[in-house]
């Protein structure tokens, strides 16, 4: 990263850069807070990674193999989700690229408040160390760990279900991490509001912006939310009240109430800043504004909306009344709108264009195919009565997987394709970039399509066993003639076998296609071409500000203020 | 490698023939669909299944071959100058409409399938459902039959308690649940401990065991046979071990079974489970007829 250094001839250097210390670890500058952010979310997708690696592994075969019991199994599982949804996807969209690209996008040479933004990011930091940590400490009685999956719901997370320390150690990540987004988004808000450029109207800012924009509000309003309910668990834990202890006149469905208000508009927290993301892709590489620009950025404050009055479609089985399942069918119907407005607005930008397939176009185009794909499967689960075959199955790990691991993240290998020229000032082998979004495109849907017929034949979530029969010594474990092993499974009588062992061969080739992504990383950083400033020759309809500025940006951009007409 | 890509052709070849079949009251290893329905719930779910699956596979069909077609004919080479349109407000139109047209037709059919999974109006007889750290408790009051604990047998122990080693590990339990067919049985159920979901698949039924509340639901069995269930919510060390098992009967050989575990066989180590070998009710087992379909792969061909 040091190698950053801007190489336009005309660009006088007047950057004073200060030292490596102050400069990585008291950063007020919104590029180098982004570039942590980014290094922080590999790290961390690397870990949460290597959890699902594990997991993947001992479904490969019934029987357990690689956990000590069913409870680490549970800690597995809770690690991957807290890591993949806070330490992951939301500082790599949001804390790295909103942070990198949403002032250069803007006209504004910083954020509104650089030393807020420098606490946003060092706050992450003991949060992960807390989460990891808890992994060590006692948790449910005779285990370590917080086995509770990431909903954390009451009263498996309470002192009954988990009377050790883990739980509360989680639920301390969770309170900083909370106040991260909390702090981060009203300096997002903040900039926005405060800083475009002159002529920059909020009708003439690019869809990252507004995607931004939203996403902040959406964590404004719902984190505060999941900081009160796990606030409560915590005293509930520590401190003898009982709101959701039921014999003491609590009821453990509020929590799910609570923990569902914040985690619905969590998942297009997760989702909005891909959908801007990939609208700037497609736009670029097909050389043509995006299409129906304003039914863009209203479907996306549309979704954000509805977001905040669909929560309990995450329990239909909880025993809510039907009248109340029936309105929250509905109301989980209605995403589909939007969506559709957008999923039909990115063909429609294509639709004439004349499309160049680089790296960042082929994760965009494949994030628009499989978050359909994703998206349909989200319709057949909003009706509650489908729900009731489908809830805590693995279809729905299919479906979330579809939008999330299959979305979210393809939109950040799209982001980190698209700009890593910008934020390094160096190139990526463009036929390293395609060979690794083809091994993914192909590894994540081995892994996740069949775990559509595992939901619907009934496999619940969350578990480390699964009914079939064992195989023979010399059919067990992954090395081993794939046409035998699939013979003998396909001569039982019953059972999972056939579709987990398929997904797990999966997961192996997605596990090597993150091997290939760490290569190209270090590859592009000491060794890869100098990028120029319009390195993708954006032309001047899709033009936004990131690419009028030198590869790298000088340390202080916008000396002279932009104008936009 | 020949005979890998010939064996997927046949694995696909097979699936396709399969895809529409009901399959069974359990998981099977190609198993595609939704399992075979036991209850009149679970048909209607599965009859609305089938009209969300075409509709989902249209969409998503029809959204592959728009990329299909952008990509063929507006790439660089096919298609150097761009356009530069960006509005076309009747095709807005379109896209927002017929989405909601499509919606309208998934609801109505949802909204009857809701009401009509919800709960019965007239319960023939109860079961009570109790979820504990690991294991489920059973009571039905209408019958005197007071609270036993339905555990998973162990692998070890399959052949002891089922006969012919029809025995489905992580499926069977020691005292099973024993229901008759043809009445409308009304479940409420419970938990001691953290949360359980109560479900079975072919029943098209699963319910959330929550301490401190009575959720209800119900079902209605079609035909005698063995179902299984897992539970489905998360609930510590042992949540993929503690299953349900459901002997479905007549009438009359249910009223016997609920005489012999009060009766005869009350001190037994497991009454359910002795009242069942005692009538045999594993008589009702489906046993899979080897199916010619699956003699190709599983190499029984000659």
């Amino acid at each position: 990263m040091n190698a950053a250094h801007a190489t336009t001839a005309d660009h006088h250097d007047h950057d004073h850069k200060p030292g490596f210390f102050v400069r990585w670890f008291c950063s007020t500058n919104h590029k180098d807070i982004g570039t942590l952010y980014i290094i922080f979310s590999i790290l961390a997708g690397i870990i949460g990674g290597w959890f699902s690696m594990m997991m993947r592994h001992e479904l490969g075969d019934p029987g357990i193999q690689l956990a000590a019991d069913g409870q680490q199994w549970n800690v597995w599982i809770t690690a991957h989700g807290l890591i993949m949804v806070f330490f992951v996807v939301m500082p790599g969209l949001i804390g790295g690229f909103g942070n990198w690209f949403l002032p250069l996008m803007i006209g504004a040479p910083d954020m509104a408040f650089p030393r807020l933004n420098n606490i946003s990011f060092w706050l992450l930091v003991p949060a992960f160390l807390l989460l990891l940590a808890s992994y060590f400490m006692p948790g449910a009685p005779g285990s370590t760990g917080a086995g509770t999956s990431w909903v954390i719901y009451p009263p498996l997370s309470s002192d009954k279900g988990h009377p050790g320390m883990a739980v509360d150690m989680a639920i301390f990540s969770l309170h900083l991490a909370g106040a991260s987004s909390i702090l981060g988004s009203a300096n997002f808000i903040t900039t926005i509001f405060n800083m475009r450029a002159p002529g920059m109207t909020l009708h003439k800012m690019p869809l990252f912006v507004w995607s931004m924009l939203v996403t902040s509000f959406l964590l404004v309003l719902a984190v505060p939310v999941l900081g009160g309910a796990i606030t409560m668990l915590l005293t509930d834990r520590n401190f003898g009240t009982a709101f959701f202890d039921p014999a003491k006149g609590g009821d453990p469905i509020l929590f799910q109430h609570l923990f569902w208000f914040f985690g619905h508009p969590e998942v297009y927290i997760m989702i909005l800043p891909a959908f801007g993301i990939v609208s700037h892709i497609v736009s670029t590489f097909s050389k043509k504004p995006v299409f129906g620009y304003l039914g863009m950025a209203y479907a996306m404050v549309a979704i954000g909306f509805v977001g905040f009055i669909v929560w309990a479609h995450h329990m239909y089985t909880t025993g809510i009344d039907v009248d109340t399942q029936a309105y929250f069918t509905a109301a989980t119907l209605i995403i589909a709108v939007p969506t559709g407005v957008k999923i039909f607005s990115w063909i429609a930008t294509m639709w004439g264009g004349s499309i160049e397939f680089k790296t960042p176009m082929l994760w965009a185009i494949g994030f628009i195919f499989l978050f359909t794909v994703g998206g349909v499967t989200g319709v057949v689960l909003a009706n509650a009565g489908m729900d009731t075959s489908l809830h805590d199955t693995y279809y729905v790990v299919a479906h979330f997987h579809y939008v999330l691991s299959l979305g979210a993240v393809f939109a950040l290998f799209a982001g980190f394709y698209y700009w890593i020229g910008k934020m390094s000032g160096r190139m990526y082998p463009e036929w390293a970039g395609c060979l690794h979004f083809w091994v993914t495109f192909i590894g994540v849907n081995l892994v996740f399509f069949p775990q559509h017929f595992l939901g619907l034949q009934g496999m619940p979530r969350r578990y480390v066993d699964y009914p079939a029969p064992i195989p023979p010594e010399h059919l067990q474990g992954p090395l081993v003639n794939p046409v035998e092993k699939i013979q003998w499974i396909m001569s039982q009588d019953y059972g999972m076998h056939l579709w987990n062992y398929v997904s797990t061969m999966g997961a192996y080739l997605s596990g090597f296609s993150v091997i290939i992504f760490i290569c190209i990383v270090f590859y592009t950083l000491f060794f890869g071409r100098r990028a120029e400033a319009n390195y993708w020759n954006a032309q001047p309809q899709t033009m936004t500000l990131e690419w009028t500025l030198s590869s790298p940006p000088p340390f202080h951009q916008f000396d002279i203020q932009p104008k936009v007409k | 490698m020949k005979k890998i890509s010939f064996l997927f052709l046949q694995l696909f070849a097979f699936l396709a023939v399969t895809a529409g079949d009901a399959l069974a009251f359990e998981p099977k290893p190609a198993g595609l669909n939704l399992q075979e329905a036991a209850s009149p719930k679970m048909e209607r779910l599965i009859e609305f299944h089938d009209m969300l699956l075409i509709i989902t596979t249209a969409i998503v069909i029809f959204v592959f071959a728009l990329l299909a077609w952008v990509i063929i004919r507006y790439n660089k080479a096919a298609n150097p100058n761009p356009a530069s349109f960006t509005h076309n407000v009747p095709i807005e139109i379109i896209w927002t409409v017929v989405p909601v047209v499509i919606l309208v037709i998934i609801a109505i059919p949802s909204f009857n399938l809701l009401y009509y999974i919800d709960r019965t109006a007239e319960p023939d007889m109860t079961l009570r459902v109790t979820g504990n750290q690991w294991y489920w408790t059973y009571d039905y009051p209408d019958h005197g039959i007071e609270a036993y604990e339905a555990r998973m047998i162990t692998e070890d122990e399959l052949d002891t308690y089922i006969p012919d080693k029809l025995g489905r590990r992580l499926l069977e339990t020691y005292n099973p649940v024993v229901l008759p067919i043809n009445q409308n049985i009304q479940i409420l159920t419970t938990a001691s401990d953290v949360i359980h979901s109560w479900t079975i698949p072919a029943f098209g039924t699963k319910k959330d065991s929550v301490p401190g509340r009575w959720n209800e639901t119900w079902t209605r069995i079609s035909e005698p046979g063995v179902y299984y269930g897992q539970c489905s919510e998360i609930c510590g060390t042992d949540h993929a071990f503690m299953p349900i098992s459901v002997y479905a009967v007549p009438e009359e050989e249910f009223v016997a079974w609920t005489e012999c575990v009060k009766g005869e066989e009350a001190d037994a180590d497991y009454p359910g489970r002795a009242c069942v070998q005692k009538f045999d009710f594993d008589k009702y087992r489906q046993t899979r007829k080897k199916d010619n379909k699956l003699a190709f792969l599983t190499g029984d061909e000659e």
